[in-house]
């Protein structure tokens, strides 16, 4: 069997010929208040399987709400307000009956990294108690899988016990990244995750986010536009709130945009 | 660098004397208490032996010792404790966990500021017309308890709700996001994370809960009983009360014995002070993020 | 690509689907925000509870018996006459504002000097020794502050000053002057550690004394938080019982010196609830003293929390 991905295609009418099953993240006319501000102002677009789905754009254009309403964090936020709907495999997330459940398919890796006062073992080995698995050979093996391929297992393997939120903040990081591949997620949401964290890192864990996009969708927030570049099948430029427009990252860089603001970001002329 | 000027000595020295002045005023209100613990421990210290701990009061409470005052008191305390700290840490969960910043919260925060702030004997009256009269406690244990536990209830709110909040928010939201539901995240990492702070103010509360006089006098302690109690229904004797009664109540109670009472009564209500203070010092040491 | 990979990714996606279900978890959850909330109003079944209890055994007497007008004017607390028994207040109000105000005279200066000085002046561990002093000082409990007055002042007062009785004025307010004094030292310090430390440097910029800063810009940003702590020191002073019982004299006075004996409402309950019945005109009328103590201290409190709002809304 050989599974068609979408991202090399050239355009989106050949994507819907080639690619039978409906985008698995649909958001349509997507608008976030936070407090009576506009945060995002109707905004579509569709991210498809097995992808890696870049967003970028200046600080404050709505990227990370973006991400919060995709989980449904804005259930626990006070003042935020969000209208539209997204629809993750088919289903409206507002329609869910178990949000938590929802949440586990998601993987989230916020820019500021959060070790919690666990034990690294025990860091990793959270979610997947949450979901109920209790036998320590399972999670043996889930936490070492999952701290590997976050590119950390050799430098904690022979302290587990030590506290997560002690370690440096490249580690913790790290940590953080293989806290959300510990909960298996279908969605895995990055933003900036790169920020605390060395380059050569960044590079290694570039390359697990290739390998994992094979089963998980992923989406990258972005302020490196040469990230976004290395990384993504497609991009959505935000700006100020406003969708300016989604393409093949390979067409964008190459000058092929719709909008000339996007090209001048890509160029560093602002932002 | 500037020769020092004659202005700048006289402010320099201006500035010593303020400083000295406010030191003063500082002290003036620690002296006091070094003082009366001073009187007590001369004039008392003597009094204490084990057979005062342990025997019971004699001679119409001119003499003897003061063993079922302890014990009630000790009664009392618990049976408070097991009344307001889970009402409390309810509270504080409620408000630092779930509460959102609205005209409830408002209206929650200023009664127990006010829970607080309520005179003693209008406590004790509280627990006269609803404890002993109205849900049928008569004058016990348990209405006694109840009606302190109702007045300390704003200390370990108060308490806890710093404890929790000391915990970073972000720690919630990483919970969250792995799909930890509110409760789930409050029991694995916040809970955990402030148990200790919760117990320093679970400890303060019972070095107030041990000292309170009024809210008890007509709720369920005794002037005198030569027993010990045997059920939350008993009435009991209690430290406070037993040292108001000898200091005021009884003729021919020899000089010395009030300060005996009010001894151990104070260095009950320190220790448990000092214990907490030490809790919250060895905590804010120890660092886990 | 491998195509287990993606097999496994359509598994899990199945398996995933099936999860959207309320799980005993979704039902604990929200079980203990139900518990959770009760615990969270229960502060105002409290208050209300109090307010509900002393009003209804005391609501019989401000119906039928009591003269508003003789219970604020006249100084006759005889309430267990056999004619003719009378409830005026005035002289225990009297007593109760008597003894708290010469305690705020004493106090206030002591306390917000105290704050100033561990706020502004103290560091380290001084700074956190004399916090911890004045953090055992609000320990002591008040019926051992009351056994002080009795046993320790009383013939302090009566040697020094040469007067035949040393259970006064002057003894309860020093006494209630101690004890409301760490509450506001505590809170005063709140206010000034609330004042930004660059409205403190950018005075210092200007050459500012460190008293001229104090003086100049900290207290008067301060200002709230320290008007707040006063009031709770007065709160604390009105409603304080076992002290003043024990250190005032408790006899019925209007004073007219600080060596006068007085009696204070709080007190006048403590003394003689226990001797009166259920149910008669003399238990009501302590429930209505009751109601007076509840509703001012609620003004005052009320009113120290609406100051320390102004400073948050600035």
């Amino acid at each position: 069997m050989v599974a068609e991905t979408p991202v090399t295609a050239s355009a989106s009418n050949a994507r819907v010929q080639t690619e039978p099953t409906p985008p698995f993240v649909e958001v349509q006319d997507l608008s976030i208040h936070y407090g009576g501000k506009k945060i995002l102002s109707g905004v579509s677009f569709d991210i498809y399987e097995n992808e890696i789905f870049g967003i970028i754009g200046p600080a404050n254009s709505g990227k990370t709400s973006f991400l919060r309403a995709l989980n449904r964090m804005d259930m626990f936020t006070p003042g935020m307000n969000v209208t539209g709907t997204i629809k993750i495999d088919g289903h409206d997330i507002q329609r869910w009956k178990n949000v938590y459940a929802l949440r586990r398919r998601i993987g989230v890796v916020f820019p500021l990294p959060v070790g919690l006062p666990l034990s690294v073992y025990d860091n990793v080995a959270l979610a997947p108690r949450l979901a109920g698995i209790k036998r320590r050979s399972e999670l043996d093996i889930i936490v070492e899988r999952c701290l590997t391929r976050a590119a950390l297992w050799e430098e904690v393997k022979d302290r587990l016990d030590s506290l997560g939120s002690l370690l440096s903040g490249g580690q913790q990081q790290r940590l953080t990244i293989a806290r959300a591949l510990s909960q298996d997620p279908d969605l895995l949401l990055l933003d900036e995750f790169s920020i605390a964290v060395d380059p050569v890192t960044t590079m290694r864990i570039e390359d697990v986010l290739k390998e994992l996009k094979h089963e998980i969708t992923i989406v990258l927030v972005t302020n490196l536009v040469q990230q976004t570049r290395r990384l993504s099948d497609r991009t959505a430029f935000l700006l100020s709130g406003e969708l300016v427009e989604v393409g093949e990252t390979a067409e964008l860089f190459e000058g092929k945009v719709r909008d000339q603001r996007t090209l001048g970001y890509l160029e560093g002329r602002f932002g | 660098m500037f020769a020092p000027t004659e202005l700048n000595h006289k402010n320099r020295r201006n500035q010593r004397l303020v400083r000295m002045l406010f030191l003063w005023m500082a002290t003036m209100l620690i002296i006091p208490v070094v003082l009366i613990l001073g009187i007590l421990v001369y004039r008392g210290g003597p009094m204490i032996s084990v057979d005062f701990l342990l025997t019971e009061p004699t001679n119409g409470m001119t003499a003897g010792g003061i063993l079922p005052a302890l014990v009630g008191t000790v009664w009392l305390v618990v049976v408070a404790l097991l009344a307001s700290v889970p009402i409390g840490i309810a509270a504080a969960l409620y408000l630092s966990e779930y509460a959102s910043d609205n005209w409830l919260t408002r209206i929650i925060n200023l009664a127990i500021i006010n829970l607080a702030g309520v005179p003693s004997i209008v406590h004790a009256l509280f627990g006269v017309g609803a404890f002993v009269l109205f849900f049928r406690f008569g004058t016990s244990i348990l209405a006694a308890s109840l009606t302190l536990a109702v007045m300390t209830l704003p200390v370990v709110i108060v308490a806890t709700k710093e404890a929790l909040q000391s915990v970073p928010f972000a720690f919630r939201e990483a919970c969250w996001n792995m799909g930890a539901t509110r409760w789930q995240t409050i029991r694995r990492v916040v809970l955990p994370n402030s148990v200790s702070g919760i117990l320093t103010g679970v400890i303060l509360e019972v070095s107030r809960t041990a000292g309170e006089t009024a809210p008890i006098m007509f709720t369920g302690a005794a002037f005198f009983l030569p027993f010990l109690p045997q059920s939350v229904f008993d009435q009991t004797m209690a430290m406070s009360l037993h040292l108001f009664v000898i200091s005021t109540q009884v003729p021919g109670v020899p000089e010395e014995l009030p300060f005996g009472v009010a001894l151990v009564l104070i260095s009950m209500v320190l220790a448990m002070n000092a214990l907490s203070i030490a809790f919250r010092t060895y905590l804010r040491g120890r660092k886990k993020w | 690509m491998e195509p287990q990979t993606t097999d496994r990714a359509r598994s899990r996606r199945e398996r995933r689907r099936g999860e959207d279900r309320r799980d005993r978890n979704w039902y604990i959850d929200k079980a203990v925000q139900a518990l959770v909330f009760i615990g969270g109003i229960s502060g105002i079944l409290f208050i209300i509870g109090i307010f509900v209890f002393i009003t209804k055994e005391g609501y019989g007497f401000i119906a039928e018996t009591l003269d508003i007008g003789e219970f604020l004017t006249s100084p006759r607390w005889r309430p267990t006459s056999d004619h003719n028994p009378t409830y005026g207040a005035l002289a225990l109000i009297a007593g109760t504002t008597s003894v708290t105000g010469l305690a705020m005279l004493v106090s206030v200066p002591f306390s917000l000097g105290a704050a100033i000085y561990i706020g502004e002046f103290a560091k380290g561990r001084t700074r956190e020794t004399l916090k911890i002093l004045v953090e055992l000082l609000a320990a002591i409990p008040s019926v051992v502050w009351g056994f002080i007055g009795l046993s320790i002042m009383n013939p302090l007062i009566i040697k020094t000053f040469n007067v035949p009785i040393g259970l006064n004025v002057l003894n309860s307010g020093l006494i209630l002057g101690l004890m409301a004094a760490p509450i506001m030292t505590t809170i005063a310090e709140d206010a000034l550690k609330a004042v930004p430390d660059t409205y403190r440097e950018a005075a210092e910029a200007l050459g500012a004394t460190k008293w001229q800063v104090i003086y100049r810009v900290v207290l008067p940003a301060g200002k709230n938080g320290l008007v707040a702590a006063v009031l709770l020191g007065v709160g604390r002073g009105f409603g304080e019982t076992m002290a003043v019982l024990m250190a005032s004299g408790h006899s019925i006075n209007l004073p007219t010196s600080v060596f006068d004996s007085v009696r204070a409402l709080t007190a006048t309950i403590a003394a003689e609830l226990g001797e009166t019945a259920v149910g008669s005109d003399h238990y009501r009328a302590l429930f209505t003293l009751g109601i007076l103590l509840f509703v001012v201290t609620f003004v005052i409190n009320l009113t120290a929390d609406l100051v320390v709002r102004g400073i948050r809304k600035k």
